[in-house]
């Protein structure tokens, strides 16, 4: 039997499916993102399309776009291309990499995350990220949903965006003090969008970060270093997302180090111990 | 029939915005006199991690006064450093220049359309020695020094800023207050201090009357420009214009927004004779527009051609000697009018200090190749006397046209839309058919 499926306002997929969709509209039509509508739709399709294409070869129960629709959104927000079928690469990539790429019946990498790096380094320059073109007014906007996000939902593992938050912070205001630096240097470098999405709807995706609490701070912590390392020792962009992308394979080894239990979507109600089919738990 | 002619290089405007550079370094004169430092041009060449980096200057004091401090991500060996012509950058900001494009209206009577362009080239804006052992006890190590054209340059790598700060200051240059903690960061960071002073001695044998720029070439990750030094002791906001050149595509700032200048815009036919007034109010309301928090794209541009040509494309030998270390070396060119293949040019404009841009520029190339410039057009009305219905209906609309033209004008510079209109002279241009009840339009027989 399945568990009666969560209502609409009370899955957090959907307050963040609202913020990122009243994101993207603001960076259409007000900011000068470099989305154009036309590859936002075509995008949104394919994720929609690969996912219930997905569904039934994998013979799922039923096709759930929410999950989906956020990885197409924060493609939308995100991914930059040269033409649109390297942008339709990109988000079949995303959503074939939840079904394809699996280990112990979880997917290894966030979904958005792999799409954009895989395609970043497979191309050599075509399809980029372009993190800096967020004005102020929408960064803290988008600040404030996002935060909203983690009072609202008071979602399960929002602990590891807290860790990651902590320990980024750690990263970036240690080194400015370590060399002397006005604090308004790391401070100007929290203000990108791309850093928000990341944490709040990449390194926060309870399906592909570790099961236990400490293996979630502990990852959260790897990933913080991780994109410091980039930024600072290797001088390259897309720190954050690189970051991840490259340790996200050790979360299988962190589960097995420090097992705990599998997150799942979909739970009538919160205070019963969850019992989803397997079915549900692999493949949501 | 349509035809559109562009009849190229005509006017000239000249649109100095008197330039004085120290982007990313600072002035550090040797007696007080008092210098300023607002605005410079870059060019950076990239491709990979090599970066060759051109910094022209437009130091107008007396060149004994002239010194700079440039971080620099690496040692510089003196085959590493080079003295280039001005006239290269010149050519590089007026081929990448805003444009003022003119098109003259048909007659509506005969459907023909004659077009002129006239393209506007605005140029916007375009050590003494010290004992080893004393250096060695500030932990200042003068690791080379060399004379290039016209240039003493030492390269120093420094322990700690203090001892830096000591040199410098004993060495006869003025270090403005704050420098110390800027230098600090950079000194953690592992860079050196590229120092440059006017060799009088060798100015004056190669006869040249302003300094010529210079240019260093290395290899590193870090694709940025070092600005904060350059705020230390900037008087009010600085200007600095940015040409990229490189293989792949358009050129943007990671840690701020690159903004595209507005642009295709119908202007009043007056903006012709004061082209750089414009541009200069222009990007002075945009940059209010965005809080002064973005630095603009100006020109995004495949360099062997343009349309309109506010000059023409650079030649692979004007390339070669900006440091375009990929050209002419074997490698296939095309294009014409020996404009080169495989190079593409970013010019990126900012107005900043320290309170809006508290970090230095990050750069990434991206993969984009979309050619953008900044291009505003001048329509000039049919003046003939023909009375068919098509011109009737085209006199109508002209009044709402040229008042539309000065909303745009008022709106891109924050000009005072009833003096652009007394500008414009709105009622004597054409029959003041406006006067007409609204009514008459409405079925046009």
């Amino acid at each position: 039997m399945h568990p009666a499926p969560l209502p609409l306002y009370r899955d957090p997929r959907t307050y963040q499916i609202l913020v990122l969709s009243s994101l993207l509209v603001y960076g259409v039509a007000w900011l000068d993102l470099e989305v154009r509508p036309g590859q936002a739709l075509l995008l949104l399709s394919t994720v929609l399309l690969t996912q219930y294409a997905c569904t039934r070869i994998w013979r799922l129960p039923a096709f759930d776009p929410r999950s989906a629709l956020i990885s197409g959104l924060s493609l939308c927000l995100l991914l930059r291309a040269n033409s649109l079928l390297l942008a339709v690469a990109a988000a079949v990539i995303t959503i074939a990499s939840k079904f394809v790429i699996r280990l112990r019946g979880k997917h290894v990498f966030n979904p958005t995350n792999f799409g954009i790096v895989a395609m970043m380094l497979a191309t050599g320059g075509q399809v980029w990220v372009s993190p800096g073109q967020w004005g102020n007014a929408a960064y803290f906007a988008f600040l404030l949903a996002c935060l909203g996000g983690l009072v609202v939902n008071r979602a399960a593992r929002s602990d590891v965006t807290y860790a990651f938050l902590a320990f980024y912070l750690a990263v970036l205001f240690g080194r400015a003090l370590w060399l002397g630096q006005p604090l308004a240097i790391p401070l100007h470098q929290l203000g990108s969008g791309a850093f928000l999405i990341f944490t709040f709807f990449m390194i926060s995706d309870p399906k592909t970060t570790p099961d236990s609490r400490t293996g979630r701070v502990l990852f959260a912590l790897m990933v913080a270093l991780g994109a410091g390392f980039v930024h600072f020792v290797l001088y390259r962009p897309n720190g954050l997302l690189l970051s991840l992308a490259f340790l996200s394979p050790i979360v299988p080894l962190l589960d097995r180090l420090l097992p705990g239990k599998r997150y799942a979507w979909r739970r009538a109600r919160p205070e019963i111990p969850e019992t989803p089919l397997l079915e549900e738990r692999r493949f949501a | 029939m349509k035809r559109l002619q562009l009849l190229l290089a005509i006017a000239v405007l000249a649109a100095s915005t008197g330039t004085a550079l120290a982007f990313c370094g600072f002035y550090v004169a040797k007696a007080d006199t008092k210098i300023f430092n607002k605005a410079s041009q870059v060019v950076l060449v990239r491709d990979g991690d090599r970066t060759v980096m051109t910094m022209a200057n437009d130091f107008k004091g007396d060149p004994k006064e002239f010194a700079v401090v440039i971080p620099v991500p690496t040692f510089l060996q003196k085959g590493q450093i080079h003295v280039a012509d001005k006239g290269l950058i010149d050519h590089l900001d007026a081929y990448s220049a805003p444009r003022l494009v003119e098109y003259y209206d048909e007659n509506p009577c005969e459907r023909r359309l004659e077009a002129l362009a006239a393209p506007s080239a605005p140029a916007a804006g375009a050590a003494g020695d010290a004992t080893s052992a004393r250096a060695k006890s500030l932990g200042v190590t003068v690791e080379a020094k060399y004379t290039v054209g016209e240039y003493d340059i030492l390269i120093l790598s420094a322990k700690e800023s203090q001892g830096l700060e000591t040199w410098l200051v004993e060495n006869g240059y003025k270090i403005p207050q704050g420098a110390s903690r800027v230098l600090g960061s950079y000194i953690k960071q592992g860079m050196r201090f590229f120092v440059a002073k006017v060799n009088l001695e060798e100015q004056s044998k190669l006869g040249y009357s302003y300094l010529r720029p210079i240019q260093v070439a290395y290899e590193s990750p870090k694709f940025m420009l070092p600005i904060r030094l350059g705020m230390v002791n900037a008087d009010g906001p600085q200007e600095l214009f940015v040409f990229a050149l490189t293989r792949k595509g358009r050129v943007e700032t990671t840690n701020y927004r690159t903004v595209r200048l507005p642009s295709d815009l119908d202007v009043p036919l007056f903006v012709k004779a004061e082209f750089a007034d414009f541009y200069k109010a222009m990007f002075t309301q945009q940059v209010k527009k965005e809080d002064m928090r973005a630095v603009f794209l100006e020109y995004a541009w495949d360099m062997s051609w343009c349309d309109p040509c506010a000059a023409d494309p650079l030649s692979s030998e004007e390339l070669r000697k900006l440091g375009v270390f990929w050209v002419g070396d074997g490698a296939p060119t095309r294009g014409f009018g020996g404009g080169a293949q495989d190079v593409f040019v970013t010019r990126l404009h900012l107005r900043y200090d320290g309170a809006h841009f508290p970090e230095d520029l990050v750069f990434q190339e991206t993969g984009d190749r979309q050619n953008f410039q900044g291009r505003y057009i001048l329509r000039h009305p049919w003046k003939g006397k023909d009375t068919c219905q098509e011109a009737r209906a085209y006199r109508r609309e002209l009044p709402r046209r040229f008042e539309r033209e000065a909303q745009t004008l008022a709106s891109l510079t924050g000009w005072d839309v009833n003096k652009i209109r007394g500008k414009m002279n709105l009622k004597a241009s054409g029959p003041a058919e406006s006067d007409e009840p609204w009514w008459k339009s409405i079925w046009n027989d």
